[in-house]
């Protein structure tokens, strides 16, 4: 009972007392995610869509492959990117190792299926008469697939919003190729992490009711996107 | 209505992007150092970095990690200095020519703990080797560091002293950090071996666990700096990195650890000069 008492009032003071270092933690969980998603649906959106409304060979085996994908373990893709980025590796020159920039690829590699395979979905399930009618009234094929997109909008920023969760919550990617270096590449799961191990149970938890009510924040401001899409 | 609630959306959203941009591009000179959790864990580098970040108008990103695996990050050109405990892979590391300049920084050492009841009977041990003996003898849970970490070296070492190797249900290798092996043995009511570092920073109010044996030449627990070599990778901040080692070698960096201290105890000591 104590413990839980203890971790909530900490999580508050730490809060209201503005504690740097928290809210440095809590700057780069965001913006490392933000960035993260940004390139997974720039990636991920347009291949949705395609493999959506493609009709090729080897669909099913695609679909089945991204599926696995989405299963993918974060300790994985940051042996993976760690292997890249590493000085022995082939993108070591660049010096990416322990940088932000190196958990933004990270973490865009871990949304990138999420984002699909969600854009993929919402793609199946809507009326694909769209394509054709808009075809029919003079539309070019851009213009319709736009047209079709726009008809699975709220599936999309569903795709954005389940990617989001993926990698503002995961620790294996962030504690590999960041480092959990202090006000740099320190995030909120790598802080927590970090404070277990020092036994500090209590404040762990505390910083994960932060991270929890900046997620929060954050689903409201795309959930607000996905009714304002909504006609 | 709907028109201003999409542009203030809009706005909220510019405004994110442009601060996020910003905070990932900045760019100081920074010291990659590749460290102990111990040194981390316990506080140490708080106090210890500041003036020399200060100084040198520079930062020192700490990648803490156990022994075995900040001297891997070295080997592999991915950090600039390593700050370690295990004295034999320290010169392996040297005589390899992946570090020049090794230099004594402070010590402290390794202590058994376990349960106050002392099942084992660990508290009437002549050596440390006999404490483990003792320990494998009566089949009490033992933790095991198990990450190549120093501790876990020295552990290694003990046990080869014994002439055991461990094996079996009562010895658990956990693959995890000090403060989670004393967690686990404190939950398990087991042994294991510590720092005294870390166990001092834990013994009030985390763990319940004693000092079972101490005091031994052979837990002795030098740390030692090392810079990475720059013939080897070039790209390394090697100035820098000296630097650095200058610093906490120097008048500075030693009267700091020698005054740092946790609920009273000091945590490391330096060499008399």
């Amino acid at each position: 009972m104590s413990f839980f008492h203890e971790s909530l009032r900490t999580a508050f003071s730490l809060i209201f007392s503005a504690n740097r270092e928290v809210f440095a933690a809590v700057w780069t969980s965001v913006s490392v995610a933000l960035w993260s998603i940004g390139f997974a649906s720039l990636v991920g959106i347009p291949a949705g869509i395609g493999i959506g409304v493609g009709q090729f060979r080897l669909k099913r085996a695609l679909m089945v492959i991204l599926n696995s994908l989405m299963a993918m373990p974060t300790v994985v893709v940051g042996l993976l990117v760690y292997g890249l980025v590493s000085r022995q590796g082939p993108m070591g020159s660049w010096g990416l190792l322990f940088t932000p920039k190196a958990m933004v690829i990270g973490q865009a590699l871990l949304a990138v299926p999420i984002v699909t395979n969600y854009t993929l979905s919402a793609i199946r399930s809507a009326d694909f008469r769209v394509v054709p009618t808009t075809l029919t009234l003079g539309a070019s094929t851009v213009q319709s697939l736009a047209q079709l997109t726009r008809e699975v909008r709220f599936g999309i920023v569903a795709a954005i919003i389940a990617g989001f969760g993926r990698v503002i919550s995961e620790v294996g990617v962030a504690m590999m190729v960041g480092g959990n270096i202090r006000g740099y590449t320190r995030t909120m799961t790598t802080a927590i992490a970090l404070e277990t191990s020092k036994g500090e149970f209590a404040f762990g938890l505390a910083l994960g009711i932060i991270l929890m009510s900046v997620s929060f924040l954050i689903n409201i401001v795309l959930t607000s996107m996905q009714e304002s899409g909504r006609v | 209505m709907r028109v201003g609630n999409i542009l203030s959306l809009k706005t909220v959203l510019a405004v994110f992007v442009l601060i996020v941009t910003c905070s990932l591009g900045f760019a100081q000179e920074r010291l990659r150092m590749s460290t102990t959790t111990s040194t981390e864990n316990s506080g140490l580098l708080n106090v210890l970095l500041p003036p020399f970040e200060k100084q040198c108008n520079c930062r020192v990103d700490v990648i803490s990690v156990g022994t075995g695996k900040a001297l891997k990050l070295a080997e592999a050109g991915d950090v600039d200095v390593v700050l370690v405990h295990a004295r034999k892979l320290e010169d392996l590391f040297v005589a390899e020519g992946f570090g020049v300049n090794r230099r004594d920084v402070m010590y402290n050492d390794f202590v058994i703990i376990g349960p106050t009841g002392d099942p084992a009977e660990v508290k009437s041990a002549k050596t440390a080797a006999d404490a483990l003996r003792r320990i494998a003898r009566a089949q009490a849970t033992f933790i095991s560091r198990g990450d190549e970490s120093g501790t876990h070296q020295k552990e290694k070492e003990l046990w080869s002293a014994a002439g055991i190797t461990p094996a079996g249900k009562w010895y658990r290798s956990i693959g995890q950090g000090m403060g989670e092996a004393i967690m686990m043995a404190t939950e398990e009511r087991a042994y294991t071996l510590s720092d005294r570092g870390t166990y001092n920073a834990f013994k009030h109010g985390k763990t319940d666990l004693a000092i079972l044996f101490n005091g031994e030449k052979g837990l002795f627990n030098p740390y030692g700096v090392i810079a990475v070599n720059p013939k080897r990778f070039p790209h390394v901040k090697y100035d820098l990195a000296m630097k650095f080692v200058n610093y906490i070698t120097g008048p500075e960096g030693q009267g700091i650890i020698a005054r740092y201290q946790i609920s009273g105890e000091p945590v490391f000591f330096v060499y008399p000069k």
